[in-house]
């Protein structure tokens, strides 16, 4: 039974689904404060390469050094994104070029391959890595055994994350500033919240979600490095924070969703269904397309709640 | 506002600058007429723990074996494209007097290069173009895979075997047909399921058909990629692996059975010193188990000792020619036969081969 198709799309739905889900509530956390940062891609690799080398580099038990290294991956992406920080929200650059000039400076044949080359991480076997977990015993209970109760440590962590920003921004003060801030940041500064704070914040926030997004890829996925491993991930990220109508519990949808779509094609292929493999690789982004131009209008902006001051800098009057 | 976007702007040109660099010239830069400079142009990272790193460790032993007379340079990460014309520009520009490709899908970019520079040679592993400045290379890895075969075969219990296949076209027709021949030798009926990834090299996609196959249940599994990341689905699950290029037993020790490796050090030195002897020739060179281009990975310890003496006693058989694989009777995938009883496929029959052997689940056209 657990062999069926639809276990098994559902089950590596949320193996390959983890890492888009940690990159878009990152994302969306950013957004939600009004900073667009496409740099998701090259925050990623960055995550990837950093954790994968303190995997390999640091001694002790495996479970702490997965722990040391998840750290690290969110410090080291958390660091690159405040790049985008300082530029986008103290000098007040343009969001989209600072966000592309980021995933350019960070991401494949830039820095984390750097990085990785330097480090010579390339063709290492990982010392450990993230392996599914057997949940009380019960991974080969029918249906929800495989999809539910054996998937790794990183994945269980994503799901408290889920209820985590949906308590954050639903149900607490700072929560409630923050969404301010992305709506009308004049009005939240004139209530006192510090706008500037909180979109720093928010911006490095996302960067290290993004970071353990990339983090997933190391050392669990395929535990190792190679550059540009990511292959994507972060723009299909980027596009689920829209697909998701910038709500947490959507982006797990919506990750899944994606998730599932990018092993489909083989699934089928061994049930001797036989698509050309274009149309699998494709998928992903041509639903983004049709989201995209389906949010693009002013009345689904509107009413699909994208944060009204996203990709404006804020400039006190005074100044 | 506007200086702030002039940084940006800046940082972004000088990114799309130190983005293009990909090269790397391990040697220094000097070179005297008596050093001769050769060229490789990699599909995958030289650390794949597979097929480029094979070709690379082929590289470093030119450079042991030749020394001073010898400066190599290498192209990694190169996508098969219009960018190969550019990059062998490059390398031309740069001094190589023979250039090794080392991907498929470099051949037809290989050989419009090699029309406009005849003072170049050039080296195409796996096509069939040759000219009088290039010639071709590879080994029969079938004669290993025969004997992966075997040791997959012997492996699984149900007899059903996964096998994670990259592009549909004769050398990886070849490979698949040869491992399945193998495992009915030690399961008879046994079957060998074929996904195809449509990439040479991407971990993930890798592992998502690898998954895919054990979600069917197959319990052994081969892979014609270029990189381990099978093991790692195998290695979940527990499940006996096959691996491929170089061995890659310590991804997953515990599952590792064997796999074919490739030794292309020697040829590669016959060939860069041919060139400086003004003695290279145009050629279609087939290497075999024989002359060592093709070898057995070191056996896992899952393999019992029974198994591991009837696939070294085959290989023994292959290596003296009393035994090859491609010998007719061959049934096709629809039970018909193929090859009539007695006859042996010739070089140019394995590199035309686009039919699968009876046993093979797939098409041979692709995915």
């Amino acid at each position: 039974m657990n062999n069926t198709i639809l276990v098994v799309i559902a089950a590596s739905a949320i193996s390959y689904g983890t890492p888009l889900l940690f990159a878009a509530l990152g994302e969306l956390l950013a957004e939600r404060s009004g900073v667009l940062n496409l740099g998701v891609e090259g925050m990623m690799l960055m995550g990837a390469v950093s954790g994968f080398w303190a995997v390999q580099t640091i001694g002790g038990p495996g479970w702490v050094v997965l722990l040391v290294a998840v750290l690290v991956a969110a410090l080291v992406a958390a660091a690159t994104s405040l790049i985008h920080a300082v530029l986008t929200i103290s000098l007040r650059a343009s969001q989209i070029v600072s966000g592309l000039a980021l995933t350019i400076f960070a991401g494949a044949s830039g820095l984390s391959s750097y990085v990785g080359h330097v480090a010579s991480l390339g063709g290492q076997p990982a010392r450990h890595e993230f392996a599914a977990i057997d949940v009380l015993g019960l991974k080969d209970l029918p249906i929800i055994g495989p999809i539910l109760l054996h998937q790794n440590a990183l994945t269980y962590l994503s799901w408290a994350l889920v209820a985590v920003a949906l308590f954050y921004l639903y149900r607490t003060r700072p929560g409630l500033h923050l969404r301010a801030v992305g709506e009308s940041p004049a009005t939240a500064d004139a209530m006192g919240v510090n706008v500037t704070v909180y979109r720093y914040v928010h911006v490095m926030l996302g960067g290290a979600l993004a970071g353990i997004g990339g983090a997933f890829f190391s050392l669990a996925i395929t535990p190792g490095w190679l550059d540009g491993m990511t292959s994507g991930a972060g723009w299909i990220a980027i596009a689920l924070v829209i697909f998701a109508f910038w709500r947490p519990e959507l982006a797990l949808v919506g990750a899944y969703l994606f998730g599932a779509f990018s092993s489909l094609g083989f699934t089928l292929q061994t049930r001797q269904v036989h698509l050309p493999p274009e149309v699998f690789s494709s998928l992903p982004y041509l639903m983004t397309i049709v989201v995209l131009v389906l949010v693009s209008t002013g009345w689904a902006r509107q009413r699909l709640g994208a944060p009204a001051s996203l990709g404006v800098p804020y400039v006190r009057e005074e100044r | 506002m506007k200086k702030s976007v002039h940084i940006a702007l800046t940082m972004l040109a000088a990114l799309g600058v130190g983005a293009c660099g990909g090269g790397n010239s391990p040697a220094g830069t000097g070179s005297s007429s008596s050093t001769i400079k050769a060229a490789w142009i990699y599909v995958g990272p030289t650390a794949d723990h597979g097929w480029t790193q094979a070709h690379d460790e082929g590289r470093k032993y030119v450079e042991q074996q030749l020394g001073s007379a010898v400066q190599t340079t290498f192209k990694e990460n190169v996508p098969e494209g219009p960018q190969v014309a550019q990059v062998v520009e490059d390398l031309i520009r740069d001094g190589n007097k023979i250039i090794f490709g080392t991907s498929f899908g470099f051949q037809d970019a290989m050989y419009t290069e090699a029309q406009k520079h005849p003072d170049i040679k050039f080296e195409q592993a796996t096509g069939t173009k040759t000219a009088s400045n290039m010639g071709e290379y590879f080994g029969a890895a079938e004669d290993a895979d025969y004997l992966t075969g075997m040791a997959l075969g012997a492996a699984s219990k149900k007899g059903k075997i996964g096998f994670v296949a990259p592009f549909p076209i004769p050398e990886v027709i070849r490979e698949i047909n040869a491992i399945s021949l193998g495992a009915q030798v030690t399961h008879p009926g046994a079957t060998v399921q074929v996904v195809w990834t449509n990439t040479w090299f991407d971990p993930t996609k890798e592992k998502q058909a690898a998954e895919s196959l054990l979600g069917r249940g197959v319990d052994a599994i081969g892979q014609g990629q270029d990189s381990p990341a099978t093991g790692d689905a195998a290695k979940a699950k527990g499940i006996p692996w096959s691996g491929y290029d170089s061995d890659q037993s310590s991804y997953a020790p515990d599952v590792w059975l064997t796999g074919t490796v490739y030794h292309w050090g020697p040829y590669y030195t016959r060939q860069v010193k041919a060139v400086k002897d003004g003695t290279w020739k145009s050629d279609n060179y087939y290497g075999s188990i024989g002359d060592a281009m093709i070898g057995l990975a070191p056996f896992g310890k899952s393999v019992p000792a029974s198994v591991q003496t009837q696939i070294t006693n085959k290989m023994d058989a292959l290596k003296n020619g009393s035994f090859y694989e491609f010998t007719g009777p061959l049934k096709d995938q629809s039970g018909a036969v193929h090859v009539p009883a007695g006859k042996k496929l010739t070089v140019d029959e394995l590199y035309a081969m686009d039919w699968f052997v009876q046993g093979v689940i797939g098409s041979p056209k692709g995915g």
